[in-house]
Parts: C-alpha cells; sequence; structure tokens
C-alpha cells in the first residue's frame, strides 16, 4: 500500500470525525451530560489524535493530546461541558479541520502560516486552563487507585511495561514499528528499551519487507492504559501487544513471560534490563514459575485477585473491545468507491441502455417473436440495472442538513438572535452529485432566513411570537423530484414593498394584475433585494438570483411562499437523478422528442375539429373537464413545416402543480432516456432539457417540462370562456 | 551507489531512503559488499529516509557480517539513522561511534 493512499485515507476520516465531533458538540449544547456524546468527541479526537501519530503529524498530535486530556476530564466527570467550553472545542473542531485540510493540500504542517500557529497556540492556552493542574503534573489519580500500594518485596517498578512484537505484515501495510515509539515518546518518555532482533533470519530467509522487530520497553508516563493501549489501536490485531501498569504483581510479570514467544530466560534479562524487576525478584518470579498453579483462571480474574486492576477498568476495557469491534463490522459492510468509478458505471449502463433500445428495435422489425421475447428480458434487467446503479449515488440529505446546525448557531450568535433549527425528512435520499451542488443555495436560504426572516425578540413578542425563531428544513420525495424546503417563522415578506421595488426597478408594470406568489416570486429576479440595510450577511442584492441559477442548472425549480407575520417557505425542487430518467417518446411530423414519464399525467385525443376550432378562436386553451387546460403546439413550437395529421393527441404535463397539454402528432410509449446535454448554444433555451440517442440512431430532443410550463404561463392570459372548446 | 576501495577497507556510500519502498532492493546492495573484504564501512551520510525496515537491514548485514568475518563498522549516520537507532536503543549493538545530537538530552 502506498503511504499517499493511506494518508488519503487519513484525511477522508479524520474529515469525517470531525464532523461527527461537530455534530456531538452542537448537541451536547442541549445535553451536557449525556455519555454517548462526550464518548464520541472523546472517540473522535482520540482516533485522529492515533492515526496522526503513525503519521509522524506532531502538530496535531500535541494539539489533540492538550483537547483530549482536556475531554478525559470531562468524561470523568471533574469538569462539565457548558456553552464556553462547547464553543471553545468548536474552535477546536475548525482548528484541527484546518490543519487536516492543510495536509490534504499536500503541504507539511511546518510551514503552516502564523495564523494558524497562533490560533493553535491560543487554543492550547485556554484548554490549559481547563486542568486543575499543569500538563506535566500527574493526572494519574484513577491509575494509582486502581492499583493496590506495593507490598514490600513485590515488583519495584515505577515504570509501565510494553511489550510489543509487531506482526510480520505492519511495514507492509504501511505502518512503522518505530514510528509507535516516537509517537510514545509524545505523551511519556521511554526510560529503556531493548530492541529485539534475533527474530531476524538469516540471510536468505530474510524477506525485507517482513517485520522482525519486537520491543520491550520502560515507559514512564501520565496517561491512562487506554491511551497506550489506543496508540496501537491498528496493530492490535495482528501484533502481541501487552502493557502492564506500573507497580504490577510478580504474578503479572510472570503471565507476561509466559505469554510471550521468546525464552523465557531472555525475557527475564530484558525485564531486568528495561529496569522493571531486579535480578533477585527475576529468580524468585521463575521459581514460582516453576511451581504448579491453577492456570485455569482467566487472566482477567487473576488480576482482580491479585487486586493488580479493579473490576471497573476490566469491565471499561471489555466494553470498549465491545466497541471497536461493533464499528468494525460496520465498516465492514461499507466500501468506499471513487465517486469516478461509479460516475464511469453510470455511463456504460447509459450506454447499455441505447444499445439495447437499437437491439430492440432491430428484433421487432426482424418479427422474431423468440427473439423479441428474449430481447424484452434482456431490457428488463437492464432497467433493473440502472435502477440498482443509480441508487448507488444516492445519499441521504440529512448529512448536508446537520451542517447547517453550524451554520444557524454561529449566525445566530453574531446577529444576535435566539434562532433554533429543526430539521425533518434527513432520511430523504437524493443523488450525491446534487447534494454536492445544494449546499451553497441551502446557505444562503437558510441565512436569509435567519437575517431577514425572523425578527428582532422585541417584535417577536411584540407579535405575540416565542422569543426564540425557529427555522426548518425538510425534504421529501414528489413524484420524481425532491422537495427541499427552508421555512422560518419570521415576518414573512410584505408584498406592497416587493410590488413597489419591482415596479421601482422596472421588473413589472404598474397596472399589471399579478397573484401574490407571482409578487413573491419577483425576489429571485436579478438585482432585488428588499432589505432595508445591507447586513454583512445578505441584502446586497445578489443571492437569491444566483439561488435560482444554481438551482436551474440542477433541473431544478424553486418558488416561494410567504403569509405576512406567520413565515415564509422557499420550496425546492430537484430531479432524483441527472442521468437517466423514464421517459415517454412522443413524434410530430419526423421528429420525436422525449417528456419526463413522470411528469405526464394522461394523454387525450384532439380531433381536428377541436384543433381548428381552437384556431379560430385564436385561444391556446382546452376544456379538461371542466378545467381550462392551456397547451402548446410542438409543431409551432419547433417550426416544423409539413401537415399534421387528421388526429392529433395532447399529453397531459404537471409540474409542481401547474398543468400544461402538448400537442403532438403521435404518442410512441415508455422510453429509457439517458440524459446527454446539449451545447451552450441551448443554454438560453428553457423548453429543453437535454437530448437523447434513440434506438435507431436517430436524436431526440427531452423537452424540460418546467421551462415548458413556464413559459405558457407567462403568456397573457386572455381567458374567456366562450373561447375554449369543449372536448368530448 | 557508489563503491571505493581503500587500501583494504571496502566503503560503501549508501544514498537515498532506506525504507520499507527500497527494502528489496537495498538488501542485495548491502549484503554483498560484506562478500568482498574483511573490513568494510557503509557511509550513512546520504541515507535521508529511514525506518524500521532499513534498521531490520543494518542488523542482518551486521549479522551476516559477524558469520562471515567481515567486520562491519557504520559511520557518518544521517540525522534519521541516528534518531531512530537512539529510539530504538540499538546504537551499542552496531557499537560505532555515534555524533551525540545536541537535542538529545
Amino acid at each position: 500500500m502506498n503511504i499517499d493512499d493511506v494518508l488519503k485515507i487519513f484525511i477522508a476520516e479524520s474529515q469525517e470525525l470531525l464532523q461527527q465531533m461537530e455534530d456531538a458538540l452542537l448537541q451536547i449544547e442541549q445535553n451536557p451530560q449525556d455519555p454517548d456524546l462526550i464518548n464520541a468527541i472523546f472517540r473522535a479526537a482520540h482516533t485522529i489524535k492515533g492515526s496522526a501519530g503513525l503519521f509522524g503529524l506532531d502538530t496535531i498530535v500535541s494539539f489533540t493530546h492538550v483537547a483530549e486530556s482536556v475531554l478525559d476530564r470531562i468524561r470523568s466527570g471533574e469538569l462539565a461541558f457548558d456553552d464556553v467550553l462547547a464553543a471553545l472545542f468548536l474552535k477546536v473542531c475548525d482548528h484541527l479541520n484546518g490543519l487536516v485540510s492543510h495536509i490534504a493540500a499536500g503541504l507539511s504542517l511546518d510551514d503552516l502560516d502564523t495564523a494558524a500557529q497562533e490560533q493553535g497556540m491560543s487554543l492550547v492556552a485556554s484548554l490549559s486552563q481547563y486542568f486543575a493542574f499543569p500538563l506535566i503534573a500527574p493526572s494519574t489519580a484513577d491509575e494509582t487507585d486502581a492499583v493496590v500500594a506495593r507490598e514490600p518485596g513485590e515488583a519495584p517498578s515505577e515504570h509501565w511495561h510494553l511489550s510489543l512484537r509487531f506482526g510480520p505484515d505492519v511495514l507492509r501495510n504501511g505502518m512503522d514499528p518505530l514510528a509507535f515509539l516516537r509517537y510514545l515518546n509524545t505523551f511519556g518518555r521511554i526510560v529503556h528499551i531493548v530492541t529485539l532482533t534475533e527474530h531476524v533470519p538469516a540471510a536468505a530467509d530474510m524477506d525485507p519487507e517482513t517485520n522482525y522487530l519486537g520491543f520491550e520497553l520502560a515507559f514512564e508516563t501520565t496517561a491512562s492504559k487506554e491511551t497506550i493501549e489506543g496508540a496501537f489501536e491498528f496493530v492490535r490485531e495482528d501484533s502481541l501487544i501487552r502493557i502492564l501498569p506500573p507497580d504490577s504483581k510478580t504474578v503479572d510479570y510472570i503471565q507476561l513471560i509466559n505469554e510471550l514467544p521468546e525464552e523465557d530466560l531472555r525475557l527475564g534479562e530484558m525485564l531486568v534490563r528495561c529496569g522493571t524487576l531486579t535480578q533477585a525478584e527475576l529468580d524468585d518470579a521463575l521459581r514460582k514459575q516453576a511451581e504448579p498453579e491453577s492456570p485455569s483462571e482467566p487472566i482477567g480474574q487473576i488480576l482482580i485477585n491479585e487486586q493488580a486492576v479493579q473490576p471497573p477498568v476490566i469491565n471499561a476495557a471489555l466494553q470498549k473491545q465491545k466497541q471497536v469491534k461493533e464499528s468494525r463490522s460496520a465498516e465492514g459492510n461499507l466500501i468506499r468507491v471513487d465517486a469516478n468509478k461509479l460516475d464511469q458505471l453510470i455511463n456504460l449502463i447509459g450506454e447499455l441502455i441505447i444499445a439495447g433500445a437499437g437491439t430492440q428495435l432491430i428484433a421487432q422489425q426482424s418479427g422474431m417473436a423468440e427473439l423479441v421475447e428474449s430481447t424484452g428480458v434482456l431490457s428488463r434487467l437492464v432497467e433493473e440495472v440502472r435502477d440498482s446503479a443509480l441508487t448507488l449515488r444516492m445519499v441521504q440529505i440529512g448529512t448536508t442538513f446537520n451542517r447547517f446546525q453550524r451554520v444557524v448557531r454561529d449566525v445566530s450568535k453574531e446577529i444576535g438572535k435566539d434562532i433554533v433549527l429543526e430539521i425533518t425528512g434527513g432520511e430523504t435520499e437524493l443523488d450525491k452529485t446534487v447534494v454536492e451542488k445544494i449546499g451553497d443555495p441551502l446557505t444562503h436560504l437558510v441565512r436569509n432566513s435567519m437575517d431577514h426572516g425572523i425578527e428582532p425578540a422585541a417584535v417577536r413578542l411584540e407579535r405575540g411570537k416565542p422569543v426564540q425563531g425557529t427555522v426548518r428544513l425538510n425534504a421529501y420525495h414528489e413524484s420524481s423530484s425532491i422537495v427541499i424546503e427552508v421555512s422560518d417563522d419570521g415576518g414573512g415578506l410584505n408584498r406592497d414593498r416587493i410590488l413597489r421595488k419591482a415596479i421601482e426597478r422596472g421588473l413589472v408594470n404598474d397596472g399589471q394584475n399579478l397573484t401574490d406568489k407571482e409578487i413573491f416570486n419577483l425576489i429571485f429576479e436579478p438585482g432585488f433585494s428588499t432589505a432595508d440595510q445591507v447586513s454583512s450577511l445578505s441584502g446586497r442584492g445578489v443571492g437569491m438570483d444566483v439561488v435560482k441559477k444554481n438551482i436551474t442548472a440542477l433541473r431544478g425549480s424553486v418558488e416561494l411562499d410567504s403569509v405576512e407575520g406567520v413565515g415564509t417557505t422557499t420550496r425546492i425542487r430537484l430531479p432524483l437523478t441527472l442521468a437517466i430518467i423514464d421517459g415517454f417518446l412522443i413524434g410530430v411530423g419526423k421528429a420525436s422528442y422525449v417528456v419526463p414519464l413522470d411528469m405526464v399525467e394522461e394523454c387525450i385525443e384532439l380531433t381536428s375539429d377541436q384543433s381548428s376550432a381552437a384556431r379560430q378562436s385564436r385561444s391556446d386553451y382546452l376544456d379538461l373537464r371542466g378545467d381550462a387546460l392551456p397547451f402548446v403546439r410542438l409543431r409551432e413550437l419547433f417550426a416544423i413545416d409539413d401537415e399534421p395529421p387528421r388526429r392529433e393527441n395532447v399529453v397531459v404535463v404537471n409540474y409542481a402543480g401547474n398543468r400544461a397539454g402538448l400537442v403532438v402528432d403521435q404518442l410512441m410509449g415508455e422510453f429509457q432516456t439517458v440524459i446527454k446535454p446539449l451545447g451552450k448554444i441551448f443554454d438560453n433555451n428553457r423548453a429543453l432539457g437535454g437530448f437523447t440517442i434513440l434506438g435507431s440512431g436517430s436524436v431526440a430532443l427531452i423537452l424540460s417540462v418546467p421551462g415548458m410550463i413556464s413559459a405558457i404561463a407567462q403568456r397573457q392570459p386572455a381567458l374567456s370562456s366562450a373561447a375554449i372548446p369543449t372536448l368530448s | 551507489m557508489s563503491e571505493a576501495v581503500a587500501q583494504s577497507c571496502h566503503r560503501v556510500a549508501l544514498d537515498g531512503p532506506l525504507t520499507i519502498y527500497t527494502a528489496a532492493d537495498s538488501k542485495p546492495k548491502l549484503l554483498e559488499p560484506l562478500q568482498a573484504g574483511q573490513e568494510v564501512e557503509f557511509d550513512l551520510a546520504g541515507v535521508d529516509e529511514f525506518d524500521s525496515a532499513g534498521l531490520q537491514l543494518l542488523i542482518l548485514a551486521k549479522r551476516e557480517a559477524a558469520r562471515l568475518d567481515c567486520r562491519l563498522s557504520l559511520c557518518n549516520h544521517s540525522p534519521a539513522v541516528v534518531e531512530l537507532l537512539e529510539l530504538s536503543g540499538l546504537a551499542s549493538f552496531f557499537g560505532d561511534p555515534l555524533l551525540i545530537q545536541p537535542h538529545s538530552a
């Protein structure tokens, strides 16, 4: 394994852990005593420190160590989380994030800029205040309590004794045994070390990439046994690691000698050399060992019998092992895959669908029933493959939502409003690319809600609302779209003010008759801001139009509902996937078009009589069971010259509650559509969403229903009931 | 890797990293010179990276030398080598004079 790959994993893992840490920190403000949260924060810090040590990232190790020490005190109940401490740890989180991204950018931590260094130093200083005594002073009260005071004649060790036999594959796995020693030195001191060289075989048998080294060492530290064990977390499985606390009983050393692969005498000698045992005690121990004992008791029991460790310590150790095991098994169910590989897979499936459609066409033309049948089976399977491949890219939006806890917390402090974020529908899934791109627009909307939406506390009290404002994020599926809502219980939009401003800016004419909704949605127009005061966050008139542009680029749409004095809801509607859809193939003249199938509501026939009636009355509306249905003739829209057939069809499409009819010649049925993007030149054409390749090899344009509906809606309504031809 | 023969002492200058990444290539390079003479000296000044795998190879070389009745000594230890020898407590195993680093108190 290449070290760079491992480093990449380290970076990804650290970022994940930091995210978890941040989430836990945000929750802990509500729930300062929750042991699960405290443990989660501690574990994150601990694991980052451990892995950073493996890479020799001393800056991270020493910084995290300070943070971890404070967390340790919190965990043991000596300190409690309060707002100040949580805020401090959020900064710690940020600083670590900064350090990790510094490494991710391929830079060395040695050339960190001074600002970051100072930040680290000031954080360490603030953290240090939480030590009751200076860092160096022994904080091992728990340790010494756990071990019964040494009786005279017992082993005279002041130090921990570590026996390390690293597995043969550690080097190949990208870990350096000596790096572990280096790491030990970051939180303690190796008093004495014996490196075992005798396992290095003769030259002919020696594999230079296999590890043969082992170590016996006396280690002086104030850290807990867990911390020392934690150092070896990544090699524990295939290595033999034995850690004996200071003042262990002689019998423990016997146990140790029994367990280790080397010869007893040689081991004893090493213990003596490490200063763990005296020669006399060694002799005594070896003699005792020769005497028959009752070895049936498990080691934990023996340790407890000998009062070397108290039951809680053992329980804690077992608990920890269990946790590690559980998280391992969960990890076993997940595979990290390069997003590019997934994209490639989806592209291939796209090609497969196109090729499949071609085959099916040939089969139908050949008229061989068997061939048609077998291509039918094939296309069903391809469809299933497509669906499962697309779900691979689906991620829950909850992670993105949770990030806003931090945004809301920070911004509410900054602008001095008490605002809480409520999240629902976090389990709703959508395409990863969409999730990535939706972050910025959402941030803008959330900030907008907080800055302009939620009123100052005094105004809220006056209006009889709770002082604490609420911003809500919600997501749900609706036909083939995902809907993301950002809502607040703030002041709502002032209809008249928006209209006045719009007229001022020449966006609408004075006499124009607009619905409330149309007026509210004016704020998505470029250069529109209703904020009387420009704040640091928003209100400079750039923003909402950018939000809209971003969302339109994802083939989505955005709309806004507001009730003055009650609140505002912004609704973003996005397609579930960006690559492959179920389409409905329609034909006009010789050309084919595709409409996303989920948006097709029904198809009705348009007889030539009806058509000409509509033409004569110059209205583009049909009566669909009593409702006016605006329609558009694709023949005219795309300027297709040939004569319309005697019978035309109307495809009724629905998007976001708006319906429209598309007048076409032919209905050709369902078609799996691989969306290919159109060139830049078509960017301004809102009626087109892309193109696709049919089985015959010809090209079909994909109609963008949202674009068409809004184009139809913008036509000046010239509605009179007399002009509506009746559909029978 | 350059070799220079000075009298009976066979001096080999090791250059570049001596780590897990180069271990497979380095093994023969370390062992071959031992066949050549009764006194071999490895000049470690150019070893800019050094890890456990490199340390193992030096241990192996030292032991092989003893088996072949060849006196192997190490000199001009680079800082990377010194650091690991001190960390592993193996300086005395090789028994070569080592420049004491200013930081190692």
